[in-house]
Order: structure tokens, then C-alpha cells, then sequence
């Protein structure tokens, strides 16, 4: 008899073949969590305008009520300011903070997947700035801005 | 790695509040050595993920104007004890860091 018959062998490529996928989806797993790049050109940005252009393809959010900012009116330390972001806008696919003075404005940008529309961080400030919020909800982008003042040389002033 | 990293739950506002601490430098590149002159190399933490049992709840990236050991907070509707949390993070220079949990608003 023929050791290898057309079915056997069909069976056997079948399975290496299965294997192959899996190897292949076990490989491509880690870095599938990954999600997108970091987007070099935003955070590069020397403006918020450009840095918006960047990251989301237009600068232009209508500003919004529905987006509340939870930071200090004035900050002592600009090297660690609280702010925190929460908006009831639904559907809420990403927050971004940019403080305009900064040397590069974006502190961060959220993609946020099912969690709610809130987002808190601690950023940097160099002095005196305001502090913009987008919101990308429903495809749309929002803004809300607080000023933030910093006590330069900590001494209260 | 050896970076030291936080995570911990809470209630807040009827939603729950995932807090994570990463020990980390951050640092912009833009400051000077005050003793040398020279400036000091920018390290910084670049991206990081959070997931909420295996799935993907949020993903941050990060630029130079976060501040040292950052600490970032996310909400959620849905999330509920024994539900698992894992954070990792990338910086610039390739490190990284993975850290687990679980929720625990009790």
C-alpha cells in the first residue's frame, strides 16, 4: 500500500495548516493589545492647534457645558498639577490634554474602549497657561478650557 | 520591570475608579545638568494600556509634559469586584512594565 494516500495527506496539510494559524494569531496577539502608534508629530507639536491636526486630522471642537475640568485654579508646584476630566457626552472615544504654553503642549491623549467619559492625570506646567480639554465623542471633537495659574519660585505670592 | 507600579480601585460617583501609579523619571530632555551643563537625556513613559479582563478599556499616549511618576485615573461603568485589571506600559528608551490586579471596591 501507499504510505500516503491523497486523503491522509490532505488531512495532515490541513492540520499543520491549522497550527500555522494559530501559531500566527498567538504571535500577533501582544502586539494587537498595543492598539496605534505613539504619535510622534502630535507630541512634537510646538501649538495645540497643530498638535489637534496631529492627532485627531482637525483643530476645530465646538466648545462644550458638558465637559467638566477638575484642576487647582493655581498651582503651587507646576511641576505636578492634578487635573482631572470627566464629561457626560456619550460615546466618548478619546480625551486629550494640552496645556498651551508648554513647550509641547500634549500631555496625553486616552482612547478610551467601554470605560466611562473621565480621565484624570498629574502634568507639567512651565507657567501660566490655559489648559485645553477635547473630548472625541461620537466623532465629533469638544473643548473645554481652564486657566491655571503657577506660582513661579513656590513662594505663594 | 523594576519600576516600582500601583494600581488601585475604588468608588467614586457610582463609577469605578481605576488609579495607576507608574515610579518613573520623566524626563523632557529639555532640562540641563545643572552641575555639567549638559542636557539630561528625555526618558519617558510613551504609551500605556489598560485592560479590563483581557480587554482593552483605555489607551494612553503620553508625552513629555506628564509629570514625574504619573498617576492617571479611569472610570468605569461596568467593572465589578474580582474583575481583572492588568496595566503595562512602553517608554522611549524601550522599557516597560506590566502590573496586575483586581478590582476590589468593597
Amino acid at each position: 500500500m501507499n504510505p500516503i494516500t491523497r486523503r491522509t495527506f490532505l488531512k495532515g496539510s490541513l492540520a499543520s495548516g491549522v497550527l500555522a494559524v494559530a501559531a500566527g494569531a498567538g504571535l500577533v496577539k501582544p502586539t494587537s493589545v498595543l492598539a496605534a502608534s505613539w504619535p510622534q508629530s502630535a507630541f512634537e507639536a510646538k501649538g495645540i492647534d497643530d498638535a489637534l491636526k496631529a492627532l485627531y486630522g482637525s483643530a476645530s471642537a465646538a466648545e462644550s457645558s458638558a465637559i467638566t475640568i477638575k484642576a487647582p485654579i493655581q498651582a503651587e508646584n507646576g511641576a505636578v498639577v492634578p487635573i482631572a476630566v470627566s464629561t457626560s457626552l456619550p460615546g466618548v472615544e478619546s480625551i486629550a490634554v494640552l496645556v498651551k504654553e508648554n513647550a509641547q503642549p500634549l500631555v496625553a491623549a486616552a482612547t478610551l474602549n467601554g470605560a466611562a467619559g473621565y480621565f484624570s492625570a498629574r502634568m507639567k506646567m512651565g507657567k501660566t497657561s490655559d489648559v485645553k480639554v477635547v473630548v472625541k465623542a461620537q466623532g465629533k471633537l469638544h473643548t473645554a478650557t481652564q486657566q491655571i495659574k503657577v506660582t513661579v519660585g513656590g513662594c505663594g505670592g | 520591570m523594576a519600576r516600582e507600579m500601583k494600581l488601585r480601585t475604588r468608588t467614586q460617583e457610582g463609577q469605578v475608579e481605576i488609579l495607576v501609579l507608574v515610579n518613573h523619571p520623566m524626563e523632557t530632555g529639555l532640562r540641563k545638568d545643572k552641575a555639567s551643563g549638559k542636557p539630561i537625556p528625555a526618558h519617558y513613559i510613551r504609551e500605556l494600556q489598560v485592560e479590563l479582563n483581557g480587554k482593552l478599556l483605555a489607551d494612553v499616549k503620553i508625552g513629555i509634559s506628564m509629570s514625574e511618576n504619573p498617576l492617571l485615573g479611569f472610570r468605569s461603568t461596568v467593572a465589578k469586584n474580582g474583575d481583572k485589571l492588568k496595566v503595562s506600559w512602553k517608554d522611549n528608551l524601550g522599557e516597560s512594565g506590566t502590573a496586575e490586579a483586581v478590582v476590589d471596591v468593597s
